[in-house]
């Protein structure tokens, strides 16, 4: 048996599991119609004001984001763990953190990044301007990934346990809300006309912690859940 | 132990009580309502102080796999939030008569909110896991993954508060007359050991959960009869 | 000054009574909470013993 190079690995892992995201592209469908939603719901529930809406549209979005993130987490690892490849993976020689990382990657491309694809269709709706839908996706861009990655470790803490949705958004939303706060703030303050770029920096902040130890802690709890 | 806890408890609530109420002085500002003070800002330091302490005690128990700082954990999880619960409620009840309002989105109290969230989280995870050293486990990791995100929720939550330009929130009167500096370190003792005398309870009747099987327990005098 | 004055907290009542009300209610729940889950399991502890006894 050849050795794997780490990228090897990864790259291997985040094909695997988006081949297996198109074998039922009815799962990632649903995240999104869910997403356009909830957000299209918001307009019916506090009315058509243009101006209202304008202000609510960066909260709204993000939130709906924040939800519909949430609503695909269950899958990320209940599958691998169903059929047995996820009990393969511990015994992998190369480190369980890059598997993790790999799987969050995947997932967050058939997840996170339709949301973000979306996103300007619904800001059209909400009357955002060209600048602030600009700003929106690339704070989009830098915050889901960072939902995935801490939503990863709920995932794997609440791994085969009864009741395990309402749970992992439990565990999960409370940790979520800098990115939540930083990502709307991003694009209220152009509204506002205030600097950008350090909304934009502190999500990115957030990213690379995340990207630091999210994946061994998402690890870690896989060992215990999986003992 | 848990009746010197108890009982030292008992005598520090009657002793803060009687200085908070009798012989603190009515302030000039908040007239009597800045009386809730003496329950409120004990109640709020203990609950984010047991968090930390539950959060350590957590981590002990993954590290070094010590069954009983994991049981101390679980048993510190209540006793916190309702402590937390209690910080949010009289807070509610003094910032309506002070600030006109039961509640304000200042950090402070975003981040009490959050704290409790994090304690339900806990709660829920090491209840809904059977095997309980997994929950113990699993749980500690939660722990200890909140701790490191309380002083990010707190600065991302004061940031944003600013940018809102939100309701600026400030205790008054920060000299405050010695009477009240007693009676609010009274209180703050007495809180502290009713929750040292409480946790010590629970850890018993977990422990016996827990080691049901084992000799001593069946030794026991409660038992035999 | 006389227990109606104490107890009318200067127009502060209810924020004052209702906070120190809560504490209280919250504390003695929670240990008759503690006292009940102790009674029970010391309960099903003697059940086995006596169980095994037999």
């Amino acid at each position: 048996m050849n050795k794997l190079s780490l990228i090897g690995l990864l790259s291997i892992m985040i094909r695997r599991d988006l081949v297996l995201a198109m074998r039922r592209r009815a799962d990632v469908v649903t995240t999104l119609i869910f997403f356009v939603i909830v957000v299209s719901l918001f307009p019916l529930g506090v009315g058509p004001e243009a101006d209202m809406l304008r202000n609510m549209a960066p909260g709204v979005i993000w939130v709906a984001a924040l939800l519909a993130s949430m609503l695909s987490l269950g899958r990320l690892f209940s599958a691998d763990h169903l059929d047995g490849t996820l009990e393969q993976m511990l015994l992998v020689p190369q480190s369980l953190s890059v598997l993790v990382l790999a799987k969050i990657l995947a997932h967050w491309m058939v997840s996170g990044l339709p949301l973000v694809i979306m996103a300007p269709v619904l800001g059209l709706q909400f009357d955002m301007t060209a600048q602030s839908i600009g700003v929106l996706i690339i704070a989009l861009l830098l915050g889901t990934p960072t939902l995935s990655m801490i939503g990863a470790v709920g995932a794997a803490l609440t791994l085969g346990l009864r009741g395990g949705g309402a749970l992992v958004s439990l565990l999960v939303l409370p940790l979520c809300i800098p990115v939540l706060i930083f990502g709307a703030g991003a694009v209220e303050a152009v509204i506002s006309g205030t600097s950008v770029s350090s909304h934009l920096s502190l999500l990115g902040a957030l990213l690379v912690m995340a990207l630091a130890f999210t994946p061994w802690v998402t690890a870690l709890a896989l060992r215990i859940s999986m003992e | 132990m848990v009746p010197w806890f108890a009982c030292s408890a008992a005598i520090m609530f009657v002793a803060g009580l009687y200085i908070s109420f009798f012989v603190a002085p009515t302030d000039v500002q908040q007239s009597e309502a800045y009386r809730i003070m003496f329950i409120h800002v004990p109640v709020s330091i203990l609950s984010m102080f047991i968090y930390l302490v539950m959060a350590g005690y957590a981590a002990l128990g993954l590290i070094f796999n010590t069954r009983l700082s994991s049981m101390m954990a679980s048993a510190l999880a209540p006793t916190g939030a309702l402590l937390a619960f209690l910080s949010l409620w009289t807070g509610a009840l003094w910032g309506k008569p002070m600030w006109g309002a039961w509640w304000v989105w200042d950090a402070r109290l975003t981040s009490e909110l959050i704290l409790l969230f994090l304690y339900l989280g806990f709660i829920a995870l090491h209840a809904s896991i059977d095997d309980p050293r997994r929950a113990d486990r699993a749980s500690a990791l939660l722990a200890i993954l909140g701790s490191v995100n309380v002083p990010i929720i707190y600065f991302s939550v004061q940031w944003w508060n600013t940018l809102h330009q939100g309701a600026s929130v400030k205790l008054t009167g920060t000299s405050m007359h010695v009477a009240m500096q007693q009676g609010m370190y009274t209180m703050m003792l007495a809180v502290w050991l009713y929750a040292i005398t409480i946790s010590l309870i629970r850890v018993r009747s977990i422990i016996l959960e827990r080691e049901s099987k084992a000799q001593w327990v069946s030794e026991l005098m409660e038992i035999k009869r | 000054m006389n227990w109606g004055e104490f107890f009318a907290m200067n127009g502060y009542a209810w924020y004052v009574w209702g906070s120190f009300g809560m504490a209280l209610l919250i504390f003695i729940v929670e240990m008759v909470m503690v006292r009940h889950r102790r009674t029970v399991i010391l309960q099903q502890l003697r059940l086995t013993s006596n169980a095994e006894d037999l």
